[in-house]
């Protein structure tokens, strides 16, 4: 049995946040999960995937994340529990569904995850999506440990079926990725059959239907500020004349800032969990017992702004602010939290001595795995177009190219923009563009770029990554796997018919790591490219790391430098493997010596350089 | 709580940082769950996604009486390093009473094999971490792990040594309690092993 499935009431475990997102949503009868996988929410889908058949869940790896929040609603339209887990910005490409899926409502509840990334540890942006909440005008839960994430979704549950209404909640980063205790309850039984009644004056949203419910939203909110006011999740602690206003895990550093500054008995904590609506009168009553109020947030004014209406509306004339103190870009730390209470409190703190780090030390940036085979396919492109061609690329471990040598990124804004985008600097340069997608970010948002350069007969070169699993996010299954636990399998959606579908007359599949083959059918594609229409190149070679730890394939050779290399040295350094060492010979000129516990045995640098050979590996 | 008397007066704060692979989660797990099992409060903090292709893997554990999963600049009042270039890119988050424990097996960067700056010398990293800190233990860790039978138990070995510093108010049967909890039957000897290597080392 699934280890989250495990354990009776009141037995503490040492849970991720995201496991106690998972262990709650179990405790709350949640018979249908779906996802798109994205840092730092991944765990929740993937635990589900995990556990899911041994409790008839149906847990969903969606297409993508606006998909995810439909198919999910309907489950819940149907009186079964459902949940949606999101990166930050999945929520962007979910919010067309979750604006008016705020109008129509559910019957049973569903909670939607997104996972905020202050700091942008894997990240494109650093949005504050607790705007959506209000957007919406869905009430807003934001936990500051695994034990708070745990028992909001407990209850966001429960306020989601008395409101028919979805429940948001708001992560960050660091209770998404935190360990902590957590206390168990019980896991009742729940089905995932479900029952549905037609009501199409209520569930199909003509603007007739549409103009009504918005007024119910508008009540169901009213009310809900009823219930904010007196959440248990909005809490006062202390009292005194100074007063700080926070929520998440930034209340967690305002405790240990507060507490390590000695000042704990002159400050009142007002920690909000419960954040959409915002409770006013609460922080009205708060307000009107402080001299001067400080508000500690990641990110955005979100609270700093509600601070300021509701002191506003309750006629308080202290002292307020925020972001003047408290940096907006980042996310915050104990430290950076006491440097600011410091300031607006005026208290003395001496901030202790920092120790310089060096700074001539070498880097370790990430980079792609030796033998992946996106470094193969980005080395011939570059071979055959050049510095002059411009690279857009989009989102996954191919977004590394970017590093030298390869450099072979040249515009991102988000998932799926490497077509798209491409698709508008042909029309306006006069310069080849050679757009890169991976198989998964494609069935995600690629689609429909593509489509639409098609139907604009864009001059463009799309190269489909297709390594067979979502790779960056930890090898998440997609629509258009051919490799799984049972073997090479017919895909169920085939990337090559569904690319022709779209219309491209020009489709030619390779093995990037069959290099003189791959130049070969780029140079007849860039040749075609001097006539209008979209090409598509579908790269084809599995993630390494997957093949061997999905088949359980074993790696059978490494490759040695056993002549010389010089000749080839131009070539190998363009390549930049990062199982090279780079080590001066007897004359001193650098010469290449291939790290054998680092090689992937993709064979590509042999088919630069006649002096590398490859070498059995013995079991 | 020998260290963090110095410090502050709440709990102990652990900063780990590593190379992707080196296993540096799963002994933050430990301490996490060996001071849950000793009745004290602890919270973990790290961080997946980018960290994973070969570049540096942070995490964090704090212990005791403070709320905060992470450790900022000046804050780690016990530093565990599985690499020791790493152990110096991480001298700013410790403080002049900052123990550490630090592998000695380096494992060069890719930017260096490619040419693009140098890997400080070992002897020259120590001796800055010694010089700044409170207290250092270098031990070659990949070599003690071999010795109890794999590397890849280099990990247990390190935390043998942070146990072995009695920093963290954890009592060795516990230590021993958790790794037998942690790790699967097979693989239990092999790192308990380790771990005792580490611990015979670690005694500042």
């Amino acid at each position: 049995m699934h280890e989250l499935l495990t354990g009776t009431r009141g037995e503490k475990r040492f849970l991720l946040g995201n496991e106690a997102i998972i262990r709650a949503a179990l405790e709350s009868g949640v018979r249908f999960v779906a996802a798109y996988p994205g840092t730092p929410s991944s765990e929740i889908i993937d635990g589900f995937a995990a556990l899911g058949p041994e409790i008839g869940a149906e847990v969903e790896y969606s297409v993508n994340e606006k998909v995810s929040v439909e198919t999910a609603c309907a489950a819940a339209q149907c009186g079964v529990r459902s949940l949606c887990s999101m990166k930050h910005v999945g929520l962007n490409v979910a919010a067309d569904a979750f604006m008016t899926l705020a109008y129509v409502g559910v019957k049973a509840g569903m909670v939607i995850v997104c996972a905020d990334d202050p700091s942008l540890h894997s990240s494109q942006n650093e949005q504050d999506n607790r705007y959506y909440a209000k957007m919406a005008g869905v009430p807003m839960l934001e936990p500051a440990t695994p034990q708070e994430a745990k028992d909001m979704v407990r209850a966001g549950y429960e306020l989601s079926e008395r409101y028919g209404i979805p429940v948001l909640l708001r992560t960050t980063t660091r209770v998404n990725h935190c360990r902590g205790p957590v206390s168990l309850g019980e896991i009742p039984q729940a089905s995932l059959k479900g029952s549905f009644t037609k009501d199409p004056m209520n569930l199909v949203v003509v603007p007739m239907v549409g103009r009504k419910l918005h007024l119910k939203l508008l009540e169901k909110l009213s009310a809900l500020q009823e219930e904010v006011e007196r959440s248990p999740f909005n809490t006062v602690e202390g009292t005194g004349p100074w007063g700080i206003v926070a929520s998440g895990v930034s209340a967690l550093y305002v405790q240990d800032a507060v507490d390590e500054l000695g000042i704990a008995d002159r400050v009142g904590i007002l920690k909000l969990g419960m954040t959409h609506p915002v409770p006013e009168r609460l922080i009205g009553d708060f307000l009107s017992r402080m001299d001067a109020v400080l508000v500690v947030e990641e990110l955005e004014p979100y609270l700093e702004e509600a601070v300021r209406v509701s002191a506003q509306k309750c006629g308080f004339r202290g002292r307020i602010a925020g972001k003047e103190f408290v940096p907006r870009a980042f996310e915050l730390d104990t430290v950076k939290v006491k440097e600011a209470l410091s300031r607006f409190f005026g208290v003395s703190y001496e901030p202790p001595e920092i120790f310089a780090v060096p700074e001539d030390l070498p880097a370790r940036p990430p980079n792609l795995c030796p033998g992946c085979p996106h470094r193969a396919t980005f080395f011939s492109v570059r071979e055959v177009f050049g510095e002059e061609a411009v690279y857009p690329t989009d989102i996954g471990c191919y977004t590394l190219g970017l590093l030298p040598p390869l450099r072979m990124a040249d515009f991102l804004i988000c998932m799926g923009s490497s077509v798209s985008t491409a698709g508008g600097f042909s029309r306006v340069l006069d310069r080849p563009v050679v757009a890169f997608i991976g198989d998964s970010t494609f069935f995600h948002s690629g689609i429909t770029g593509l489509i639409n350069a098609v139907s604009h007969d864009r001059k463009l070169l799309l190269v489909l990554l297709d390594n067979g699993t979502t790779a960056m996010t930890g090898h998440q299954p997609h629509p258009g796997v051919w490799l799984s636990r049972d073997g090479k399998q017919p895909p169920k959606v085939e990337l090559e018919t569904l690319v022709r579908g779209c219309g491209v007359q020009n489709v030619a599949v390779v093995n990037p790591l069959q290099v003189k083959k791959t130049q070969q059918v780029l140079q007849e594609m860039k040749a075609a490219m001097k006539d209008r229409g979209v090409s598509v190149l579908i790269s084809r070679s599995p993630c390494p790391l997957f093949e061997r730890r999905v088949l359980g394939t074993k790696q059978k050779v490494v490759f040695q430098v056993v002549g010389d290399c010089r000749p080839c040295r131009d070539d190998l350094a363009r390549l930049g493997c990062t199982a090279f060492v780079w080590t001066p010979d007897d004359a001193g000129e650098a010469c290449v010596r291939i790290n054998e516990v680092l090689c992937g045995g993709c064979s590509v640098c042999a088919q630069l350089c006649d002096g590398i050979k490859p070498k059995k590996l013995t079991a | 709580m020998k260290t963090s008397e110095k410090a502050h007066r709440n709990g102990v704060r652990l900063f780990f940082t590593g190379v992707g692979g080196q296993g540096t989660l799963l002994a933050t797990r430990l301490v996490g769950e060996a001071a849950l099992a000793e009745g004290l409060s602890a919270f973990m903090s790290e961080i997946h996604g980018m960290a994973q292709r070969g570049g540096v893997v942070e995490s964090s554990v704090v212990v005791g009486r403070i709320h905060a999963p992470i450790v900022g600049e000046g804050q780690a009042d016990v530093l565990v390093a599985f690499e020791p270039l790493e152990a110096l890119r991480a001298l700013n988050r410790c403080h002049a009473h900052t123990k550490a424990v630090v592998s000695t097996s380096p494992i060069v960067p890719f930017t260096v094999a490619a040419g693009q700056g140098t890997y400080p010398n070992l002897a020259d990293v120590l001796k800055t971490l010694k010089e700044k800190l409170a207290g250092v233990v270098a031990l070659d860790a990949e070599a003690l792990a071999r010795e109890a039978g794999s590397v890849r138990a280099a990990n247990m070995v390190v935390m043998g040594a942070v146990a072995a510093m009695e920093v963290l108010p954890i009592g060795k049967s516990t230590w021993d309690a958790c790794l037998k909890k942690l790790f699967p039957p097979k693989l239990y000897d092999l790192n308990q092993k380790a771990f005792d290597a580490g611990y015979a080392k670690g005694r500042l």
